[in-house]
This record gives structure tokens, sequence and C-alpha cells, in this order.
């Protein structure tokens, strides 16, 4: 019996009903992810520098994120006087929503049946399949740049200011090389689709049947384009070593340096919501999406927390680079291989 | 159409996070890049020279302390050896307070460019260098606390030799902290070194040359990366350095990476200095035999009622000097500190000037950063190792 | 070269201008006129290799006169020699020729000199108070400041 699909025409409630709780698991699971994701950056960048990490708040320090956040909610707020009041309450916010939005095309699993007046239904472990699902990636990530930009202006100081500037040159230049970097996959997969990039990536690699145990994920055919989306994304969602925005031994703090209590924990939010973003787009597009050995979103899960932890390490070894070798990395090296890889790609495909 | 462009002036300091205390810096931006940078110091200012002039010679020995509170028995060795000096009885110091004094110092270098390392690092992004400095230099403090009872202001030599003598077993623990140096010291370089953001980031920053590293007065690790090979320790030796072998790293490059191969080379060679002074080190007494400078044993205190007229004349009134005018250099781990003393014939100093390393090398900063971009400004405060207890004075 | 013979090259060039040759635990100072203490300076410099200035400040000699003496700490970095060098500078409108102009680390011993002894340096490109604020009053290393700061009371000990 195949099963039906869910439409909003034919079962409007069931529809509804089934969205809300797609959107309300997937946004408290990203919540609760994001706030152990502090909890983990602390402790495994503690192990690796020879330090406890937290400790004292719960066992093993498990509630130290919540202590966290309960603390800066009832922190005063404090808006500094002379800058632009409604531009800096906007400006965390537009920072957080995009990173949460891109997580609605993100699919974490294969789909999911269930019968419901005797029918059998098919629901896909995605909030909504949108056929442009990239684009909508790529335009969110590109919406984040303007909360930093407002922050550093709204707050009327010169290092924020500065790391205004700074996290928006930043920005748009790696989104060039980023955008680049994934056109070879839809040029491969033929669709924008998220769910359809997951399905091409479940075949055997490059539809040999020799070598069926290797899935087709795109990391082996487009090593490259991997790389540059890797350190791409970690400059664009400012970690180390693209910290500059914020690089806080220069700046002070960069944009955030006037914001205090729960503002600023927003753009703390934002920074984990935007690397759990980016580890589930590179599993997605990379790494096969929910393929793997165990029950679809497990694999997922896997996958994300692997890149996180990628991402920490990376936090523990490297120094900062300097603000015109961040520039000219993005300009001279990254656009032109992820446009030699375009060509290369779109050659191979032609012959083959 | 030309651009209407402004500088933009930016206040760094005295409370930013990389300015290693209380440093201000008005910078002139055009962009990222600095047009001029102006240091104003004098935030940490506590007028020791004038207190000193005030106190009795023992007396201010604590206040040295306070100069470069990173590397306090440096400050602590280098007043002391003035104040030998002026007294005329360098030559009476028995051999056991010399190299007492010279693992202390070589410690004290260890400490100090651990401490350098670790903030140097920060300042540029590489946070785990940090703790791992910060684990090294917790023995030194370790160290001083059991030679001296605190672990940051020392307070350990006197004139004519040393508070106390060392305590029993911390021979051992020196010893194998010092054996275990070259081993750290490598650890940093394979995180540091032929890392590419590192060597991105330091080489061919903050560049002087020798002639204007001379002129502009920069001594110590920074001059020998400019390629004078000049160490006071070799050159006008002290406390004996001339019976310890070991070599001075010169480098070429006059840039923050050669800076910083200089002084890890140099924390290689305190490691080596220490272990043959500890090799050398024979019991002995630790105070020099002048009764009229250095405070008679305690036990004879208790027991023997000259020395205790003795030990109170010497608390209460301090020991007098002839009238003349000494400079004593020592080669502390940020470069050449000097005290200048002038006696009057009283037991109070008449007149002590202090020249601090940081106060001079911090001169070359505009020099330095002018036309580099703001992060290099970082880098290069970093790599000028500052200090601004000895700064402000 | 002895220390003898720096002073006796030093004495050829400006014989009128040496007042005294001192030698105290090894170290020699020369006292000069503070007149052509930049020529001075720069014979010192180029002639005889002193090409780093250690130290420079000044003493108040309370109640002497000339009251002031600015001291010049120099070094051989060739040679490794050390030389000292002073000039009286008489307490009435204090001032002496900046140094700066030979060697460019004078510049802060000056701006030093000027904010905590008050002699004046002329020429000097950029003569600012340095460790005291800007508006301070006084010059806080001169005998007659009291330790305690102006209009205080002299610290009596703890009384306890």
């Amino acid at each position: 019996m195949t099963p039906e699909v869910l439409t909003l025409s034919e079962t409007p409630w069931l529809f509804t009903g089934v969205m809300l709780v797609k959107i309300v698991v997937a946004f408290v699971a990203t919540l609760l992810i994001v706030a152990y994701a502090t909890y983990a950056e602390r402790k495994i960048i503690g192990r690796m520098q020879t330090r406890m990490g937290p400790n004292m708040t719960g066992p093993k320090g498990l509630l130290q994120p919540i202590a966290d956040g309960l603390k800066l909610f009832f922190k005063e707020d404090i808006i500094p006087s002379q800058s632009h009041w409604f531009a800096f309450i906007l400006a965390p916010m537009m920072i957080l929503a995009p990173a949460f939005i891109s997580i609605s095309v993100i699919p974490f699993g294969g789909d999911l049946q269930f019968t419901y007046d005797g029918i059998l239904y098919a629901v896909p472990m995605q909030i909504t399949d949108l056929n442009i699902g990239v684009l909508f990636i790529v335009a969110m990530a590109g919406l984040g740049v303007y909360g930093i930009v407002l922050a550093g202006l709204a707050s009327n100081s010169k290092y924020a200011l500065l790391g205004g500037i700074r996290s928006t040159a930043q920005m748009v230049s790696y989104e060039l090389a980023v955008g680049l970097s994934i056109v070879v996959i839809f040029m491969l997969s033929e669709t924008l689709s998220l769910r359809g990039i997951v399905a091409a990536q479940q075949l055997p690699l490059w539809g040999l049947d020799s070598v069926s145990f290797i899935p087709n994920w795109y990391i082996f055919c487009q090593p490259l384009a991997f790389g540059l989306f890797v350190v791409g994304s970690m400059a664009e969602i400012n970690r180390t070593p693209f910290d500059l925005p914020e690089a806080e031994t220069e700046l002070v703090s960069g944009f955030c340096t006037e914001y205090s209590a729960m503002k600023y924990a927003l753009f703390f939010m934002a920074e984990y919501a935007n690397m759990i973003t980016v580890s589930a787009i590179a599993t997605t597009l990379f790494l096969g999406g929910w393929g793997g050995p165990f029950f679809g979103w497990i694999n997922f899960l896997i996958k994300v927390f692997a890149f996180m932890f990628f991402f920490i390490w990376i936090r523990a070894t490297f120094p900062r680079l300097r603000y015109d070798q961040l520039m000219f990395l993005g300009w001279k090296i990254m656009l032109p291989l992820a446009l030699v890889n375009i060509v290369i790609t779109g050659i191979a495909i032609l012959l083959w | 159409m030309a651009a209407n462009t402004e500088t933009m002036t930016i206040n760094m300091g005295p409370q930013h996070p990389s300015t290693h205390g209380v440093l201000q810096l008005i910078l002139e931006l055009d962009g990222e890049i600095v047009v001029k940078a102006t240091p104003h110091i004098g935030f940490l200012h506590r007028g020791i020279e004038k207190l000193s002039e005030h106190r009795t010679y023992h007396q201010t020995i604590p206040l040295t302390d306070r100069l470069d509170y990173l590397a306090p028995m440096s400050n602590n060795l280098g007043y002391v050896l003035a104040v030998e000096k002026l007294l005329g009885i360098t030559d009476e110091i028995p051999e056991r307070v010399q190299r007492i004094r010279v693992i202390m110092a070589e410690l004290t270098r260890l400490k100090s460019h651990l401490v350098w390392l670790a903030c140097h690092a920060l300042d540029i992004g590489a946070m785990t260098v940090f703790l791992y400095c910060f684990r090294e230099r917790e023995c030194v403090t370790d160290i001083y606390e059991k030679v001296s009872g605190a672990r940051m202001t020392s307070n350990y030599f006197r004139v004519g030799g040393l508070a106390d003598d060392l305590p029993n077993g911390l021979e051992g623990d020196i010893r194998a902290f010092a054996e275990s140096i070259p081993e750290h010291v490598e650890e940093y370089e394979g995180l540091l070194t032929g890392n590419k953001i590192w060597q991105k980031r330091t080489i061919g920053v903050g560049e002087i040359s020798a002639e204007a590293a001379i002129d502009i007065g920069i001594t110590g690790p920074a001059l020998r990366a400019s390629g004078v090979d000049w160490d006071l320790r070799r050159d006008n030796p002290y406390s004996g350095y001339e019976d310890y072998d070991f070599e001075v790293p010169v480098r070429e490059g006059c840039d923050t990476f050669d800076r910083y191969k200089v002084r890890l080379d140099e924390m290689r060679q305190s490691a080596r200095i220490i272990l043959q002074a500890l090799d050398k080190l024979k019991p002995g007494p630790t105070l020099a035999d002048c009764p009229k400078i250095v405070l008679p044993p305690k036990q004879e205190v208790v027991s023997n009622i000259e020395s205790l007229i003795h030990h109170f004349k010497i608390v209460t009134e301090g020991f007098k000097t002839e009238p003349g005018e000494i400079y004593q250099g020592i080669e502390a781990p940020k470069g050449e500190l000097g005290f200048y003393l002038v006696a009057d014939g009283s037991a109070y100093p008449f007149r002590m000037k202090i020249r601090p390393p940081s106060f001079v090398n911090l001169q070359g900063l505009p020099q330095m950063v002018e036309g580099k971009l703001l992060a290099d400004v970082i880098a290069v405060i970093g790599t000028l190792d500052i200090v601004l207890g000895e700064i402000d004075r | 070269m002895s220390d003898q013979a720096i002073v006796k090259k030093l004495k050829a060039k400006f014989s009128s201008e040496i007042l005294d040759v001192v030698e105290f635990r090894g170290e020699t100072t020369v006292t000069v006129k503070k007149e052509q203490i930049v020529d001075i300076c720069t014979l010192m410099r180029d002639d005889l290799g002193f090409n780093l200035l250690c130290d420079l400040c000044g003493v108040d000699y309370m109640g002497r006169s000339p009251r002031f003496m600015v001291v010049y700490n120099l070094y051989n970095i060739t040679t490794k020699k050390r030389i000292r060098i002073k000039a009286p500078v008489e307490e009435k409108n204090a001032s002496i020729d900046t140094v700066s102009t030979v060697w460019g680390t004078a510049n802060w011993h000056e701006r030093e000199c000027w904010d905590l002894m008050g002699i004046k340096f002329n020429n000097h490109p950029d003569l600012r108070r340095i460790l005291m604020p800007a508006d301070w009053e006084g010059h806080p290393l001169r005998k007659d400041y009291p330790v305690q700061g102006p209009d205080r009371e002299p610290y009596q000990g703890r009384l306890s």
C-alpha cells in the first residue's frame, strides 16, 4: 500500500497539526542543541587546554547552560543613551531569526509513516521541502549580515562599528565563494530541493555496483567543493580563525561590545544556531544527509555533531587571521578555485 | 570624483583586553590602517622613585617587586646588585648566594617569557597556548612560594645575600622543572611555529632595523631579534654569569616572528643555565660577612645581646653608604633593567632612577605600527612584551 | 679604549666645557657645562661609539647651586663600556638643550625628566607630561615636593 501524502487541501487539520508538531520539535531540538553546544564547547576546549570546563552546576556541570540563560534573562538590559534604540533592539532579532529559519528546509530523516482514520500517511521529516531549498538557505545566510551591521551601527561605538564593517566585508566576500562552491552540487543532482539532493546521494558511488558499499556522497566526487564550503562557512558564521568581527583582543567584542543581558545572549545563540545550520547544510549537501548505518535522524545528528566538534576543535587550535589576509583568501584563492571547480565539473558532466 | 575621506580616532585602552594593563593608545585609523599611534602612559604611576628616597635601602626592595610584576626577582636582583656596588661589597657575596640568584633570575626569565608567550598568542587568537604556558608558569610560582612565601611579589634577595636559604628538597623540584622546559617549548612551537596563520600574522609585522632599534634604545630580546648580538649576562657579567656556558640567540629578521623565536630560544638557554647552576650549587653561607650591612642570623639575635643591638640598629636606622653614584644594569627578561643610585652618605638613597626596559621599548611602538593594520598593533604590543608596572613605576 | 682615553679625547675637543671627572667603583663620571651638551653627546656617539643612551634623568641637589644635575648614562654596544655624563642646571629657568636629536630614545626620558623634575629641554619635539596627568601642578621628584602629595598631612604611621 503506498502511503498518502499529507496535503493542505485534502486534510487541512491533520496537515496543520503535523506541521505544528514538526516545527515545535525542530525548534526545541535546535534550541537545546544551541544550549548544549555552549556546554560542549566549553568542555571540549577545556579538555584540550588541560582544564576542567564547567563542572559545578548540576552533575558534571550539565545545568550550566540553563544557569547562564537564567542569569542573562534577569540581568539589566542596558541600551546606551547615544544609540539608536530601535535598530539596537532589532539587531539581535535580525541575526537570530535567519539562523533559525534556515533549519526549516533541512531534512533530518526519511519519511515517517503513520495511520490515521485507516489511511496510511507519509510525513517527510522536514518542516517544508522547498523546491529552491539551497537558494533559500543562501538567502537566509545573506540576511544574517544585516543584524551584525545594524548592531555595529546602532551601538554608536567605534569598536562596534569596526566590527560591523569587518563582518559585512567578510560575509559578502565569503558568501560568494560558498555559493559558488555548492553550485556543483546541483549540477550533479539536477535539483535544488535539499530532499532531492539527499536522495541522489543514497545511490552507490558513481552508480557503480562494484563499490556499492560506498554511498554516492558528494564529498567523494567533490572534495574541493566540500573544503571550500567548510572553510567559507566558518568565515560566514564568524568562527575562529575567522572571528574578526568579534575579535575580542582587537575590537573588545566587536559588534556586540555595547550589548548586555539577553540581547547579548541572542548574539551567542545566533552564533551557535548558525553553527548548527551550517553543519546541517554540510551534512545534507556533502555527507548524504540522513543516509547511513543507523536510523534516519540519528545518522543526521551524528554527522552534525561531528561537524560541530570539528569547528570547536579548530577554535582551540588556530590563531586569528588578519583582515587583509582574510580578504585575500576569500577573493584571490577561494573564489577562483570555486569557479574552476564549476568549469571542470561542467566539462565532466558533458563528457560522461 | 575624489572620495571624501576622514580618519577615525579610536581610543584603545586604558581598559582594553590586549593592552597588557593600563596602556592607552590613541589610534588614528584610515579604515583599518593605522595612520598615527600615540601611547599615553602613567595610569599606574605610584612614584616608586620618590618613595625610595624616604626609605632605607632595605625597605626599597619590596617596592622593586612591583616594578615588573611578571619578573619580580629580576628587579630584586638589579636593585640589590646596585646597592652592593654602591657599598663596594660586590666581591664579598658568597658563591652559594650568587648561584641561587642566578637560578632565581633565570626562573624569573622563564616565568616572564611564559606570560609573554601566553598573552602574545592569545592576542593573536591562539587560545590554547595561553593555558599551556600558564600551566608551566604555575610551577615557577610554586617555586617562588617555596623560597619566599609569596607567589608574585617575592622580595627574596637582600643586600649582601638572600632572605633565607633554599628549603629542603627544592633543588630537585627546580631541576625537574628546568629539565621539562625544552620539551614544553617544543610543544608551544608545535602549536605555533609551523602554523601558517601564525606565520602570516607575525612574519614581516612590526619590523624595526638594528640602527633604529638602538636609536630608540630598544634592548633585550627585541634588539637581539634585529641582529644585535648583545646580552649583558655575557658582555658585562654580574652575579657570576661568566661561569655558565650558554648561547645568546640572535636573529636577523627584525620582525615579530623572530622576536618570538629569540624568546623561545632564550627559554631553552635559561633552562640550561639553571641546570648548570644547580650542578655547581654547594652548601655555604647565604649572607655576606658584612656585619654592618646584613642582619645577623636569627639564632644569634635571640641568644646574643650584641647581635640583638645590631639587628635593631640595622632594622631601624638602615646602613650608611659612601657618597657617590653608580649605575647597575642587568639583563632582565624584557631588556636592560638599570638602577642609577645617587648616595649622599645617609641611610636613604638620595636619588634612585630606574631604567625600565619596557618604558624604552614601548617608545618604538609608533614607529613599528604606523602604516600597518589595526590587528598588527595588537601583535606589536604583544611582541614588545611591555609591563605597565615598570613603565609607570 | 679605556675610560681615561675617552676622557682625554673629550678634553681635547671640549677642554673648557669639562668641569670635573670622578671615578667611583670603576665608573667614570664626567661633569660638563650644559651649553654644548648636544655637541658633546654627538661626539660621544659618533667618535667614541656610545650609541646607546641607557638612561637620562635629573637629580635634585636642593640647597646646592646649581640645583639640578641632568645625568646621561651611556653605553657602547661594541666595546661594552659605560660612561656617565652630567650637566648642571641652575634652578632659575631650569632648562638644557635636548639630546633627542642625538639619540631618539631621549625623547621619552626627557619628557619624564620634565614631568617629574621640572627641567625644560629646549627644542624638544614633544615636551608634555608623561607619567603625571596633563593638568598636574608641580614636579613630584623635586626634593621640596612632599612625598605624601601636596596639601596633605605627612603620614605618621598607623595609629594603633
